[in-house]
């Protein structure tokens, strides 16, 4: 891997072209900064009427930050806007999406409780006073089926999945006469079918006129389906407005990354060991006490990494908390001898569960506590650190600076609260502190989201090293690539339910998609995915 | 123009107790301006506070008796608010410990004649077990079924307070009269005083072995929660619950543990109120310790060292407050230290600035 | 035991609780605890006595009364909206704030006699109805009848309208709201001010209408309280609110006359005039609301509805968004 210069740029088309129509958008020298983090540094943007333009970087490079400015919440320190040519100066998003340009973020903002309609219509002063549910439901109905977005409008939001809810959300800009949209990573929470129909909604309200921004960390996808292409890289544009067509999944990589990145994993063939997990037979609701899983079983043995492929909210969570004792379950779930099912969490870490969560600011850490409490918390009931009901200071805090050290977690001091870390130091706390208990499972839930590529691949070294310890490792993740590069072998889990199951260097993507989103038996590919030249193409 | 607020990112302990004192002056330049308002003197008013609790040997010791209540209800509050246990029920708890330890000799449940060695020890307990249970309620309640234990602790109040009334007016009223007979010489806690035959000096000194109940209290609390697993559970579960259910810690006994505690903390700060300084039971015997008791924690910022401090503070306030006209203004005072702490808290979590530009929800 | 004149004079006490627990439905709903209902209650009581003993007017004292209340309660809005405080310690500060300075502007003034009250009526037609005519519609006090429209009024309001929807859009997900360009702090205040308002009324309810006079603290006596735990009964409902204040209302009557019957059921009462039993009686109503308190949070976990999803927490728009 060439870890030279950067990547020179195909020639630009970047900018406006002389003579050519006014942007719909343009941002020029916008800079944000954050404490401690300077998000835009001089960023400039354009974007065309009836353009799909991709915004390209990896995790923390300043696209959300610039797309949240262009949107009205957030001011910029320095720089301008202009829409259509005139400057423009949004104090709030309502007022950006009253001039015609509304962004769908990544994390909704839907009101759960409220329908489909109630949410389309909150903000406007149409109804002006009374509320008529019938002729509101129907209007919104008739604009769904004219831009092919199937929603029911009576349905409440928690009882969507994630694809109609975001269909909610585009909905609410197009109600409101958005001319340009803005994405954020919006296949994040897709599986690969639901992603080709989204992308043919793109397309059909670009070549209705409509302008679309496209913010995304997924060569691929980008490439598939961006006219044009910036690349952002620590809060600077490495690439401004290349034309999609001529590009390379390895340019693109250099321009966000400063080198190719191919994550070529070292993963030894091992031949597991003695089963570990054993779920038999579980079943489970979720918190709106909606079957999340259903007579689900699977085994996962001493030094392999089972990866668990889902697209978001088919119990995937609560299958994690069900093993780590967080959640009560029907059905068996064994740790070696140990019944851990419906046993309280302690039962679950004596029997040697470590569990990396989802959440990691809210569940895996205490933020007020410093790191050295946070780094004790799965060993202070044990000498050394506990000594009788007392807690041996010193001990604890020669632990906490070991950890620190060998796992490299960038912090002033072990004194310093937990919430001043960043998200990838935070995950490195976490994970320090769930294989120094020596672990006979690991549970990893989206160990790598919202991480930069240096974290992502610390947390993927130390899976694999772990796996050759003999650590039993249940990997639960929604990126694909991350589960083939790591797994032994995947599973598919579909509401609730296992539905297939692969060895890694059998398994294909698609027919995984396919089994993500229900369709269909395994084997047998359908005619999906045409227009996704990115999946298999240029070197990956 | 609008109000921006950005987290702090590490705050020196001498800010936030800078901050803290600077609230404490800002609230009495408050309440000095509305002592004003209503047509009284300030300056005089505080003077006169800091000469009725401070003046002398005589008034300090008057100060330190209003402080042990605070102490143990203060402590109480403390403990429970560590673990965002909202115990607003520290006055019916405090109410049921007096009525406990009244019930030892008023029943009474040791014979007549039985030695102070006893007679106390088992006021005490009857004291926490009472206060114990007052507790014991709403941390069930709240443990098993997620009920909110500020109306359930508010509510035992004013039930402690009528049950007691219930007692004093009825079995154990003293000639029709709205108290109890007085208690036995055993059952009264030793005073200072009680030394003048030896050392003079001590004469009408009326600070009384409850003082020292607080004190030892604040100390195995401090300990506990600093040094012990266990205090280490309690300050996990109120930075966060869910990384303490996480981390295995059983939350819904520890609730009714601490709860438990709590309340019988309190109800030793009753049992010591009415033997030490009452000698009966009656119908007032808490010019609303129990409240007082919050606005302590939160000022001592659940430190119990600090706890005893802040309870001088008030009971020094509680002491000259009696004499001060208009009569709700010890009361009001209290209200505008509560909210000066509660700016003062903004002020240490976070930066605070205005900002042209911005346009807020 | 006249049962109609007990359900009656229950109607009026209910009155009290009613409109305070609406006026906090109100607060709640937009996200924000306001647990100083009992101060603001004890100042509406106060400044409405107050004004109708020096000025002759019950009404202005009323206004007065709505007005002072209203003004508390920002003092809280500011603190939690503004200011990200905790908004259960900032309650309760609100609480001994409002106690304090009741106790302290009403210093002298319970011995003030021949206040002009606030006006009864009967109406006519609606009183002839049997058994509801004579509880609801016979010699109630204007404001009871007041009470009867708000109820209605609230609910339409938070169910039927476009700013009832995004009152509840910002208590239940201030993000959404704020998204769609919903002025979210202008809303909590705004609301924050109703209840606070709403609890003025009930305060100048009690001194100047239904149980008139000023008796310090004992005036208001915890039913700003249970005005707060009547909201989570009545799970953010005004309709099941007013039900639920009905039901106290009654209670409290009922307390005070069975004092003074001889015999319950063919036994002897224990309730006599002067009895300690009494005091075990008093506690009833405070037993009841945890009693309703607990069902109502049951209710809410069975039903997985509850209370506002964002009730209690401060919003801040996402600068560092997700």
């Amino acid at each position: 891997m060439t870890d030279a210069a950067e990547a020179t740029p195909p020639p630009p088309e970047a900018g406006p072209a002389a003579g050519a129509p006014v942007p719909a958008l343009e941002a020029r020298g916008i800079v944000k900064a954050f404490p401690g983090v300077l998000a835009n540094d001089a960023v400039d943007f354009d974007l065309r009427p009836g353009e799909i333009h991709a915004l390209l970087g990896e995790n923390g490079a300043g696209k959300s930050t610039l797309m949240n400015i262009l949107a009205g919440l957030y001011r910029p320190d320095a720089g301008e806007i202009l829409l259509d040519g005139r400057p423009v100066a949004f104090r709030s998003p309502r007022e950006a999406i009253a001039a015609g340009l509304g962004m769908v973020h990544q994390h909704f903002t839907l009101v759960p409780s409220q329908t489909v309609t109630e949410n389309v219509l909150l903000g406007l002063s149409k109804p002006r006073f009374w509320l008529r549910p019938a002729a509101s439901d129907a209007e919104v109905a008739g604009l769904a089926s004219r831009y092919g977005l199937k929603v029911d409008p009576e349905a409440r939001i928690w009882q969507l999945s994630v694809g109609e809810q975001q269909r909610v959300e585009i909905l609410k800009l197009l109600y409101r006469g958005a001319r340009i949209l803005i994405m954020d990573e919006p296949t994040a929470v897709l599986a690969p079918q639901e992603i080709e129909a989204m992308m043919r909604t793109l397309r059909s309200m670009a070549a209705d006129g409509r302008s679309i921004v496209f913010i995304s960390h997924k060569l691929g996808e980008v490439l598939a389906i961006a006219d044009r292409i910036t690349v952002m890289r620590h809060g600077r544009v490495t690439a401004a407005g290349i034309p999609a067509a001529g590009a390379t999944r390895t340019d693109l990589a250099k321009l966000m990354v400063g080198r190719a990145v191919f994550d070529v994993l070292d993963r030894a063939p091992i031949e597991p060991g003695p089963v570990v997990l054993d779920v038999r037979g579980v079943s489970a609701e979720n918190d709106r006490a909606l079957p999340a899983l259903r007579d689900l079983s699977l085994q996962v043995r001493a030094g392999e990494i089972l990866g668990i492929a889902a697209v978001a909210g088919n119990g995937q969570s609560e299958l994690a908390e069900v093993i780590t004792a967080l959640r009560p379950c029907r059905g068996s779930v064994r740790i070696g001898d140990q019944e851990v099912a419906n046993r309280s969490t302690a039962t679950a870490i004596k029997a040697g569960v470590a569990h990396v969560p989802e959440d990691r600011t809210g569940v895996g850490t205490s933020p007020n506590l410093s790191l050295a409490d946070n780094l004790i918390m799965k060993r202070y009931t044990a000498p050394p650190i506990a000594r009788g009901w007392f807690i041996d200071d010193d001990a604890a805090r020669h632990m906490a600076q070991g950890l620190k050290d060998t796992y490299s977690i960038a912090a002033p001091s072990i004194d310093t609260e937990a919430r001043l870390l960043s998200g990838g130091n935070l995950q490195r706390l976490i994970i320090a502190r769930e294989i120094d208990t020596g672990p006979r499972l690991m549970v990893a839930v989206q160990p790598t989201r919202g991480l930069d590529v240096g974290a992502i691949e610390t947390v993927h070294m130390t899976l694999l090293r772990r796996r050759e310890a003999g650590t039993a490792i249940l990997l639960i993740s929604e990126e694909l690539d991350e589960l083939l590069a790591l797994a032994d072998r995947i599973a598919v889990l579909y509401e609730g339910r296992i539905v297939g199951m692969f060895p890694a260097e059998t398994a294909d993507i698609h027919e995984i998609g396919l089994l993500m989103t229900g369709g269909g038996d395994p084997g047998g590919p359908e005619a999906v995915t045409a227009a996704t030249p990115g999946a298999s193409g240029d070197g990956a | 123009m609008t109000l921006v607020l950005e987290p702090r990112e590490t705050v020196s302990r001498r800010f936030v107790w800078g901050v803290t004192f600077a609230a404490l002056l800002v609230a009495l330049l408050i309440s000095g301006i509305v002592i004003w308002w209503v047509g009284g003197d300030p300056v005089r008013s505080f003077l006169h506070i800091v000469d009725s609790a401070f003046g002398s040997v005589g008034v300090i010791s008057d100060t330190l008796v209003k402080a042990t209540p605070l102490i143990l209800t203060g402590l109480a509050c403390s403990l429970a608010f560590r673990m965002r246990l909202w115990n607003i029920g520290a006055e019916g708890q405090f109410l049921l410990g007096a009525w406990g330890a009244s019930a030892v000799v008023l029943f009474p449940l040791l014979p007549a004649g039985t030695p102070a060695i006893i007679v106390i020890p088992a006021m005490m307990l009857a004291g926490a077990v009472a206060g114990g249970l007052w507790g014991f309620i709403p941390g069930v309640l709240r443990a098993r079924l997620g009920v909110s234990e500020i109306i359930v602790t508010l509510m035992l109040n004013y039930v402690a307070l009528l049950w007691i009334q219930y007692w004093v007016f009825g079995a154990w009223s003293e000639a029709g009269f709205q108290q109890t007979k007085p208690f036995p010489p055993e059952a009264v806690l030793p005073r200072l005083t009680d030394l003048a035959e030896t050392f003079p000096a001590l004469g009408g000194l009326t600070v009384h072995l409850g003082l020292i109940f607080g004190i030892v209290a604040a100390s195995i609390m401090w300990v506990a929660l600093e040094r012990t697993r266990w205090g280490y559970e309690i300050r996990l579960i109120g930075d966060s619950p869910r990384a303490a259910e996480y981390a295995g810690i059983d939350i819904r006994r520890k609730i009714i543990v601490v709860f438990v505690i709590s309340g019988a903390l309190a109800g030793l700060g009753g049992m010591s109120e009415v033997s030490g300084v009452v000698h009966r039971l009656q119908d007032h015997i808490s010019p609303g310790y129990g409240f007082t008791a919050i606005i302590i924690a939160y000022l001592a910022r659940f430190g119990p060292f600090r706890v005893i401090v802040a309870s001088i503070l008030f009971g020094a306030l509680i002491l000259a407050g009696r004499e001060i006209q208009p009569q709700g203004i010890p009361a009001m005072v209290q209200g505008i230290i509560l909210f000066a702490l509660v700016g003062s808290d903004v002020l240490i979590r976070y930066r605070v600035r205005f900002d042209r530009r911005l346009a807020t929800a | 035991m006249d049962f109609i004149a007990i359900l009656a004079a229950g109607v009026a006490s209910g009155t009290i609780l009613a409109i305070a627990a609406i006026g906090e439905i109100f607060a709640e709903r937009s996200g924000v605890l306001n647990l100083g209902v009992e101060g603001m209650m004890l100042v509406g009581a106060v400044a409405a006595f107050s004004i109708a003993v020096s000025t002759g007017s019950p009404w202005l004292g009323v206004l007065v009364a709505m007005l002072a209340a209203g003004l508390l309660s920002q003092l809280h809005a500011v603190m939690t909206i503004h200011f990200r405080a905790d908004q259960v310690v900032s309650g309760l500060a609100l609480t001994f704030l409002g106690t304090g300075l009741a106790r302290v502007l009403g210093e002298g003034l319970s011995s003030a006699r021949d206040v002009t009250l606030v006006g009864r009526t009967t109406i006519p037609l609606l009183a002839d109805v049997p058994v509801i005519g004579p509880i609801f519609f016979t010699d109630q006090s204007t404001l009871t009848y007041a009470a009867y429209l708000l109820v209605p009024i609230a609910s339409i309001w938070i169910a039927r309208t476009r700013p009832g929807l995004h009152l509840r859009a910002v208590g239940e997900s201030p993000a959404a709201a704020d998204a769609q360009g919903i002025r979210v702090y202008v809303t909590r205040y705004a609301y924050v001010f109703v209840g606070g308002v709403l609890a003025g009324l009930a305060g100048a309810a009690i001194s100047v209408a239904i149980y008139p006079g000023w008796f310090g603290d004992q005036t208001v006596n915890g039913r700003g309280w249970i005005a707060i735990g009547l909201v989570i009964f009545a799970q953010w409902s005004p309709v099941r609110a007013a039900l639920g204040a009905l039901l106290f209302g009654a209670i409290f009557r009922f307390i005070i006359d069975i004092q003074g019957v001889g015999t319950i059921l063919g036994f002897q009462s224990p309730f006599t005039a002067g009895s300690s039993a009494n005091f075990l009686l008093g506690m009833l109503p405070y037993v009841l609301v945890i009693v309703v308190v607990v069902i109502g949070s049951r209710e809410a976990v069975r039903k997985r509805v509850g209370a506002p999803a964002a009730l209690g927490r401060p919003y801040v728009r996402g600068e560092r968004g997700a």
